[in-house]
This record gives C-alpha cells, structure tokens and sequence, in this order.
C-alpha cells in the first residue's frame, strides 16, 4: 500500500514539473542502440576488437620474434596435422626458414589493422574536404575538383596502386617503415575519390535545405556553415563509407604483398605470408591457407560491421 | 521620427535560361521602430523575395538585386561588404522561416542552434550561451526549457520547433523581424498561439515586425499596416483597419472575397480569383492584374497605373489602379454589395 502511494506521488510529480517519463535518445544513441541488436554486427566487431588486441599487444603475446629463423625445423604443420611433421613449440606450424606461423600470424595483424585504418583516416582528410568545397562552392570549384576526381576513377584501382608500388618502391618514400608509409599514400590517392564523390552529393542536396538558409539567416559564415551545419549531417554515409574502406585496404595490402611490391620482406603481413609460402605450397598449404584465412575473417568483420552501421545510421533504407 | 527601414525603388530579378524574372519590381516602403507591417499577396508575388532582398541572402548567382535602396538605420545595406551584412543578419534583423520542420538542422540540439547567434554576435561563451538560451526557451513558452535543451529537433513538435524558432529570432534582440509565412506549416490552434506569441514578444520589446503571408486573416489582427503585393509590385498600402474597411484595389476585393466569414448569411459562394499571377518574365504591358479584373478596361492593358492616393480614404492609403484613381469608374463602387462580378459569374455559367 505504501509503495503504491509512493509510485503515484511519483508519478504526480512527474506531472506537475511537466517532465516527459520516457527515456531521452539522441540520434546517435538511437544509432548505437540499433548496432547493438544486430547480431552479426556485433560479431564482427568483436573479432574485430580481438584483432586489435592481438595487434597491440603483438610483442607480449607472440611466443617468438616473427623472423626468427629455426631451419632445422622448417615446414612443421599445424597441431592438427601428421604427428610425424608437427613441433609443440609451433602450434601452427613453421614456414620454409623456420619461422614461426603463430608468431607471424599476430605480428602481421599489426601491420593490416594499421594498413586498415590509417590510409582511411587519410582518404576521409582529403574525400571529405575536397568533396565539401565542391558541392558547397559549387561552379568552377565543383568542375576543377569533379575532373580531377573523374580522371583517377576512370583508372582501375589496382593498377593504379601497382604502378604507383612499382615505381615509387626504390625512392626515400618508398623505403620508409619497409614500405609501409607509401603503401598508405598509395592506397589514400587512389581511395579518396570515392569519399569525395559521396560527400559532394551529400553537400549537394544539403546545402539547398531551410536550415542552411536559416544559419545564413543568423549571420553564418560560409565556413561554419560546412563545418557546424553541414559536416555533421553528412557523417553517417562517412561513418559507412569508412567501415567499408578498412578491409577493401587491408585486401589491397593483401593483393600488393602478394604481388611482392608491397611490404618489404621480411616484416610480416599476411600478403608477404601467403607470397613467400605460395613456393611451398604443394608441399604444405598451410603457410598460405592460415593468413588467407585471417585475411577472410577480418574482412568479414568489418564488412558486418559496416553493414549494421549502415542500417544503424539509416533505418529507412533498412528493407524488411 | 527617422524610419527604422526604407526601401527605395527595390528590384531584384532572377537570371535563368527561360529570361529574366522580375521577381520584385520596383518596391518602395518604410518601417518605423516598432511598427509592424504586413505583406499580402499569393503565392510567387514576389512577397518572400522582398524579404530575402532586404537581410541579402537572394541566391546568387542567379538571383541579384539589380536596382534600389535598403537603409537600414540609415545605411544602406546594398552597399554594405559582407562581413558588415553578416553583423546584421541575427543580430539587428532576424528571420522566422515557413517550415519549422525542415529549417532547424537535426542533427543539432536545440541548445546549439538557439545559442548560435549569441556566439556569433554577442561573444557569449558556453555557459552563457546556455543560460540565456534557457531564459529565451521559456520566454516563447517551452516547457521545462532547461531538461529540453540538448534534445534534438525532431523531439519537438511542430508549433514547438517554431516556437524555438523564434527564440532564436529574438536571441539578439533584433530591432526588425522578418517573419516569413511563420503559421502557415502549423495546424490552426497552433497557428493562434504562435500569432498571438509573436504579437506580444514585438509588443514587450518594441520589435519591428514584417508578416508575411498569404492569409489576409492572419494580418488582420497583427499588424499596424498592410501591403498587398501583386506581380513583384505593391499594389495597395493601407492602414490595417481602413484596408478592411474600404479597400481600394481589385486585388485587394478579390483576396478579400476568397475569405469564407463567419458574420454574413450562407447566401453565396466563395469567388475566388480566377486565373494565374502573371508570368514574371514576359510581363504584361499595362496593369499587371487586368488579365484578371472583372473591371477592366483599355486603358489598363495599356499603361501601368501608379501607386496613388485614393479619394474616398485615409490620405495614406494608396493603389495602383486606374478605376479607384480620382476620375475612375471604381471610384464609388462598393466590392461587397457590387453586382459586375455576380453578373460575370451568372454570364459563365
């Protein structure tokens, strides 16, 4: 009886100071509560989040230095594998030079969560900007960045950033952190389009909306207007776009690696991995299937990921 | 008493593929402080351009005000750079837009948007910002103002997102506010609440006020003195109370038709205007109404008649037609108990 009293003495405050009892979302906290329900986008950022663990803590935890070399033990197969040709020491087994598998496995992690995100953070720098002073500005702006735009996407991807590996690898560029930095400009160059297209449509539909002419109408400058009222607006196609730019980089690193114009040997990757144990592949396959497999899994995270961000941020495209 | 606002011979026209469109035409008017003033007219009169033109926000290209004065406390604001005109904007004139739905950005809160102009024009800080942001919400009548100021805008109502417009309208204590079609988008209850909203924030602070609308009932009971555009021109200006009373243009008769009342007998219909305004690029030669005037005759297809004085009204009441003019053939004709349009519409059928 008491705690009955008490409730709708509650509820009858709650009235008189007019305060809605409901829960208060903001549009951000809708979107994260939305992401949360999505099964297979949690997922993948879990195994995302471990790949980040494993990748940062790389020296604590990999049993051995990646290029360590054991030859006597060399082509050891995976605990799974014939007992005959298996080493306690390497659970997943060794390559041609004897190094270990596992070690190189959590080592490379690094290298293709840093190959993942920092060409995106660079491709988002230069996509949003380029494309925020097109579609804000508009006229011979639009048209000299529009070009500019049209004539990189009008060359293939990847042969862009073969040519761009290929020549540049023996410049100062070229050999810095064994190739990484010009991996990042590689992939920033030839990525950057895309999110400057994506952000100029966006502006373009925007920046024609009241509440722009409204900002205007306080006396804006052109300025705060992109920064404050404009750029926030467009950060849901951004976040989207970004989750999906970090595995299509994390493959070109793969692809070019693989092609053996990307990281230099002998720092490991998964893409240097599966080149170097694409030689011995007829005698074991597991020195390329096991970094294939990494590559395919983080891959997959983060295109889950990217997926449940997509219909996190923007419901009304969800079709069910 | 110096006018707060004097606009002089204002053009402003639009360059598109099709021609130039006139979408005002040779608009002159004066404000006093505190005075409020409405603008009538239907749609693409040339009502909203005027009030763009006046605080320079006409897109451009391919708008441009080719031709005119705006002085504003005396300096004209056409000559002003840009940074002088975005001292302004917000601050000394302020807008209150149509649609409160789409003109708050919603991806701000509310506190944000509102605090806006005290940043920009007062230098207040955050904190300050917030608490006069709080002290403005309540004055335009929000509800626990302080628990609803980082919700976003699509928490809010309708006639609530325009009351948050005009707290941002008044953040700055502007001297004019230009207040754009502000009850159309909202249902009609809210439509009075917000109106009579306005009415007293202008009253309490001695605010200018230009109401645009196309509902000659919602100037009725808001301003001081109204002006019935039509074809980017002026075509009457009258004390509220005498335009009512004795209205001098056959615009102004046909708007006034087209309202349903509560006060007469149910004996006829409404008549509305018939007919479209005039297309604002190929603009007929004499009177831009004629095509549609009941009352016509040659020589308002020919010359464009003046902005005159009327016999038969207040000294300040002025029109541009040639029939009410002194010597016209309107001249004692009465819209209410005139029978031509009857006699037309009969003809019609």
């Amino acid at each position: 009886m008491a705690t009955l009293s008490a409730a709708s003495a509650s509820q009858q405050h709650a009235a008189d100071v007019n305060v809605l009892v409901r829960r208060q979302r903001s549009l951000w906290g809708d979107a994260l509560y939305r992401l949360k329900r999505n099964r297979a986008a949690m997922a993948g950022l879990a195994v995302v989040l471990v790949a980040a663990v494993l990748a940062i803590l790389a020296p604590v935890i990999a049993p051995y230095d990646p290029i360590r070399q054991d030859t006597p033990n060399s082509l050891m197969e995976p605990f799974w594998g014939n007992p005959k040709f298996t080493l306690q020491q390497y659970p997943l087994g060794s390559d041609q030079l004897g190094r270990d598998i596992l070690s190189r496995l959590i080592w490379s992690a690094r290298i293709s969560l840093v190959v993942g995100f920092v060409p995106v953070t660079l491709v988002f720098l230069i996509g949003a900007t380029v494309g925020m002073a097109a579609g804000f500005y508009g006229r011979w702006v639009d048209n000299l960045l529009m070009r500019l735009v049209d004539v990189i996407y009008a060359f293939p991807d990847l042969l862009f950033l073969i040519i761009i590996m290929a020549t540049l690898r023996g410049t100062i560029l070229g050999n810095l952190l064994g190739g990484l930095v010009l991996m990042f400009v590689a992939i920033a160059v030839v990525g950057w389009v895309g999110m400057a297209r994506l952000v100029r449509g966006q502006v373009l539909s925007l920046k024609e909306k009241e509440f722009v002419e409204a900002a205007r109408a306080t006396g804006a400058t052109n300025r705060r207007i992109m920064f404050r009222h404009l750029f926030p607006n467009t950060l849901a196609p951004i976040i989207v776009s970004v989750a999906f730019g970090v595995p299509s980089a994390i493959l070109a690193e793969a692809t070019l690696s693989f092609l053996g114009i990307g990281i230099k040997p002998p720092t490991p990757t998964w893409g240097v991995m599966i080149n170097e144990g694409f030689v011995v592949f007829s005698t074991t396959p597991w020195p390329v299937l096991l970094p294939a497999f990494c590559i395919s899994l983080v891959m997959l995270a983060f295109t889950f990921l990217g997926d449940g961000l997509r219909d996190a941020l923007d419901p009304r495209q969800r079709a069910r | 008493m110096p006018e707060l606002l004097e606009v002089k011979d204002l053009h402003t026209q639009f360059f598109t593929r099709d021609g130039v469109v006139r979408a005002v035409d040779g608009v002159s008017f004066e404000l006093a402080a505190g005075e409020t003033l409405g603008i009538v007219g239907e749609s693409g009169c040339g009502k909203s351009v005027t009030a763009l033109s006046l605080m320079r926000l006409i897109p451009q290209p391919p708008g441009r005000i080719t031709k005119g004065e705006i002085l504003f406390d005396g300096q004209d604001v056409l000559k002003m750079d840009d940074d002088e005109v975005r001292g302004i904007r917000g601050n000394r004139v302020a807008m209150i837009f149509q649609d409160p739905m789409t003109s708050l950005n919603p991806v701000l809160t509310i506190s944000r948007q509102v605090s806006e102009a005290l940043e920009l024009h007062l230098r207040m800080d955050r904190t300050e910002s917030r608490k006069r942001t709080v002290e403005l919400l309540e004055l335009v009548g929000i509800p626990s103002a302080k628990s609803r100021l980082d919700d976003y805008p699509h928490q809010f109502s309708g006639g609530m997102r325009q009351r948050v417009m005009i707290a941002m309208a008044l953040s700055c204590n502007p001297k004019l506010i230009l207040a754009d079609e502000p009850t159309t988008a909202l249902d009609v209850t809210i439509q009075a609440q917000i109106l009579d909203l306005l009415k007293n924030l202008a009253r309490e602070f001695r605010t200018a006020f230009i109401l645009i609308t196309h509902d000659l009932g919602v100037v009725a009971g808001m301003t001081q003195r109204i002006h019935v555009m039509y074809g980017g021109k002026i075509v009457e200006k009258a004390d509220t109370g005498e335009l009512f009373a004795n209205p001098k243009h056959p615009y102004t008769w046909g708007l006034l038709r087209s309202i349903p009342r509560l006060d007469e007998t149910r004996r006829e219909k409404l008549r509305p205007i018939e007919g479209l305004p005039p297309d604002l690029i190929a603009l007929p030669p004499g009177c831009r109404f004629a095509a549609r005037c009941q009352y016509k005759r040659d020589v308002c297809t020919e010359k464009e008649p003046e902005l005159v004085s009327i016999p038969n009204a207040k000294a300040d009441h002025e029109a541009r037609c040639w029939g009410t003019q002194a010597g016209g053939w309107l001249v004692d004709v009465d819209y209410r108990t005139d029978t031509t349009v009857f006699a037309t519409a009969k003809a019609d059928a």
